[in-house]
């Protein structure tokens, strides 16, 4: 049980967080559909930015002190890196989308294929393969937060909640959920929030209130891109060892799916994302998940095909899209290029 | 008084090849410049490789690989320009597929999951019907139409999840591409289709030609020796003159791009618009199923099998494509040799110098990006062709062009 909630926090706080940036691109009224690619140019960076630095051995002697604040520190450091360059990433988006009305969709479909062609080729010339690795060791013994650094022993029992919420954490999950409901606040409860929403549902009407549009524009997809960048990072971090490989497996996809399946609303997309990230988790860990601890891994023995598992997350989006699609209400003006000309 | 009609220049078809070719030469340059940017900051590559490596972007067509002295030689490559032929195939029909798509208004983004069911169905076809009781031809023309089938169903799913649900194609397109990519591995993972024969190809599909099914070259191998290319390409292009003639001399055509431009004047107008919606994706998805019938057909091309965590390029390589030619299927035809000649380069540039074909892509990145503001672009040289306008032009045929303009963006 334990093994199942952590995994499946693993998969579905990046799907959350992801999610939400795509929120803040489409409520100020910008379709973005590049989440995956910028989640790929984030994950890339902030690798690279792990990388870089241990290549200059700033942390080495924290890591020999076992100082592991400095380690957490590290840790945010390369989250807010990748998502600068998430942030700065997505300004291609916005400049095509808001400046030059261009087609949303097909610009975000350029960035989709530009972030993993610009990763691969960068990964390709500095690491001579098709992946980036941490330069030194591994996401664990670097970053996870262990018992140990709670004075607990290695065979000291930490009770139910102790191990699953403290013990072989990262700490950029807790950052993650932190940051969700911090923004979503913002989103809903401050005057700049209701702004940018209404630059989605009626751009015209808010002009003339005085509301700059495209600037509410750029700021929605910036933040978004932000936030992208960071959650590809985490992913990469948290599922992936802290490697890059230009590839996030469609998460980017499955956080607009997720998205959509939420209404465009944060707590709808709070409780989506953990369902979809069960999902994920028993496609990616069915066949060691020992549902009640009875050392059975039921899931492995029924017998089916673990391809079928790994279909689920997109089977049971497109079914789930299906039952829900007649009640969902997008921002109104999503995808349409603001002209002050227009009535 | 009797009109002329605008001169070459100020033609609307003028205007989008040349913001195509602006599109092109941009993309050409920013990979360039990424290759230099990369030759100058890392000591181990320097200023003439980033040389050679920007040579090759252009011409790489037309590279011949280095002569002893390690400079790089030009010339006719009969090899090079044969393969881009046959790897054309493949583009040129996800590329209309792509453009049918958005003709009709829709974003068909699930070429990759088409192309990998036709890919599948070609494949089951032409391995498992036995050549010895069967005639070769036949089995080729079952696979080829198996193919098309299992593309059209594929393609028909979100086309229905979009017409009766309302769910977002592109998103539904999206899911259909994995559950693809899922469910292909799924039927050849313990297949007898796996070729355990040659044990260096762990997780390939066997050649085609393993029960003598093959493509035939129609005398094309002749003219480009040593190279892939068969009558594949001969059968694209009839294809896309055919898909040229549906869209604008049939009643389905004019019935599919009425529910492109407006849905519900469409459907006030008395057409059907759920069914067309669901045959357009159906036609687009069958396109793509061809594509990956021509290609694996070939006799001698070899499926990797598993491929749940990739989806294939040639799929999603359909949209630039198909951007590029604004979606006009004959303009189509040589998109899809151009992006062609991309992979040829992009192979070039891995096998002579430091570079990766990973460049390619980024270029072509660079161009979609480009294309989704063609528009302006193309607005922009509208402006510059109304400069140089001689005065005898009357305001006459202004609206005209504007009508033109408003159809092509829809």
């Amino acid at each position: 049980m334990t093994f199942l909630i952590q995994q499946t926090l693993i998969y579905a706080i990046p799907l959350m967080i992801v999610a939400l940036a795509g929120v803040y691109a489409e409520r100020s009224g910008i379709i973005n559909l590049a989440l995956e690619g910028i989640m790929i140019f984030g994950a890339f960076v902030g690798v690279l930015f792990v990388n870089l630095t241990q290549q200059a051995g700033t942390f080495d002697a924290a890591k020999a002190a076992g100082d592991w604040v400095a380690l957490q520190g590290f840790e945010l450091l390369a989250m807010l890196v990748a998502a600068i360059m998430g942030a700065i990433f997505s300004l291609l988006l916005s400049f095509a989308s808001v400046n030059l009305k261009a087609d949303q969709t097909i610009g975000g479909t350029a960035l989709n294929l530009m972030a993993p062609a610009l990763v691969l080729f960068l990964i390709r010339i500095i690491a001579n393969q098709n992946t980036l690795q941490m330069y030194t060791g591994d996401a664990a013994s670097w970053f996870m937060i262990k018992k140990s650094l709670f004075g607990y022993g290695r065979n000291d029992e930490m009770g139910f909640l102790g191990s699953t919420f403290i013990d072989k954490v990262y700490l950029a999950t807790y950052v993650c959920i932190l940051l969700f409901v911090i923004l979503s606040i913002i989103l809903y409860k401050t005057r700049f929030g209701l702004r940018l929403r209404s630059c989605g549902e009626n751009p015209q009407a808010a002009d003339s209130l005085g509301i700059n549009v495209y600037k509410m524009r750029y700021i929605g997809t910036t933040i978004s891109g932000a936030l992208a960048g960071m959650g590809g990072f985490v992913y990469a971090l948290t599922t992936a060892n802290c490697a890059s490989t230009g590839d996030v497996a469609g998460f980017g996809f499955l956080a607009l799916a997720v998205m959509i399946f939420g209404n465009w609303k944060p707590l709808n997309i709070a409780g989506a994302s953990l369902l979809f990230g069960l999902f994920k988790c028993v496609a990616a860990a069915y066949s060691s998940i020992d549902i009640n601890g009875d050392g059975v891994f039921l899931l492995a023995q029924i017998g089916i095909s673990p391809h079928f598992y790994r279909m689920l997350p997109y089977l049971i989006t497109l079914i789930v899209l299906a039952f829900t699609s007649k009640k969902s209400r997008a921002p109104k003006a999503e995808g349409i290029p603001y002209d002050k000309g227009q009535r | 008084m009797k009109q002329r009609g605008p001169n070459l220049l100020e033609r609307e078809g003028t205007r989008s090849v040349l913001a195509s070719m602006i599109s092109i030469i941009i993309g050409m340059l920013v990979g360039s410049i990424l290759i230099l940017i990369m030759g100058l900051s890392n000591s181990s590559l320097g200023l003439s490789s980033a040389w050679d490596g920007i040579r090759l972007v252009f011409g790489g067509l037309f590279s011949t690989g280095r002569s002893a002295s390690g400079a790089l030689t030009w010339g006719f490559n009969s090899t090079s320009i044969g393969n881009m032929l046959f790897r054309a195939t493949p583009l040129i029909m996800t590329g209309l597929s792509v453009a049918v798509a958005f003709k009709t208004g829709l974003f068909n983004i699930g070429a990759p999951g088409q192309y990998l069911m036709g890919t599948a169905a070609s494949l089951i076809i032409a391995l498992g019907i036995p050549s010895e009781t069967v005639p070769a031809g036949l089995i080729w023309l079952l696979a080829f139409l198996g193919g098309a089938l299992a593309g059209a169903i594929w393609g028909a799913i979100p086309g229905m999840l979009k017409a009766f649900l309302n769910i977002n194609e592109v998103l539904a397109c999206i899911m259909t591409n994995w559950i693809a990519a899922n469910l292909v591995t799924w039927v050849f993972d313990g297949s007898n289709y796996r070729n355990l024969v040659e044990n260096t190809k762990s997780a390939y599909i066997y050649k085609t030609a393993y029960n003598n099914v093959a493509t035939p070259k129609l005398g094309l191998d002749a003219i480009f020796p040593n190279s892939q290319v068969n009558g594949g390409i001969i059968i694209a292009v009839v294809l896309a003159v055919l898909v040229y003639i549906l869209m604008t001399k049939t009643t389905l055509g004019y019935e599919l791009k009425a529910c492109g431009s407006n849905r519900h004047a469409a459907r006030y107008a008395g057409i059907n618009d759920k069914r067309n919606i669901v045959l357009s994706m159906a036609i687009a998805g069958a396109l793509s199923g061809i594509a990956a019938s021509l290609y694996y057909l070939s006799g001698n091309t070899e499926f990797f099998w598993a491929t749940y965590q990739s989806l294939p390029a040639t799929g999603f390589n359909g949209i630039p494509v198909a951007l590029l030619a604004v979606n006009h299927p004959i303009g189509v035809i040589f998109t899809g040799c151009f992006m062609s000649m991309l992979d040829i380069v992009g192979l070039q540039l891995t096998n002579l110098t430091a570079y990766n074909e990973y460049i390619t892509d980024v270029i072509i990145s660079v161009i979609v990006y480009l294309s989704a503001f063609s528009l302006v672009i193309k607005m922009m040289l509208t402006k510059r062709g109304k400069k140089g306008k001689t005065p005898t032009r009357t305001a006459g045929d202004a609206p005209a062009q504007t009508a033109e303009k408003g159809g092509e963006s829809a």
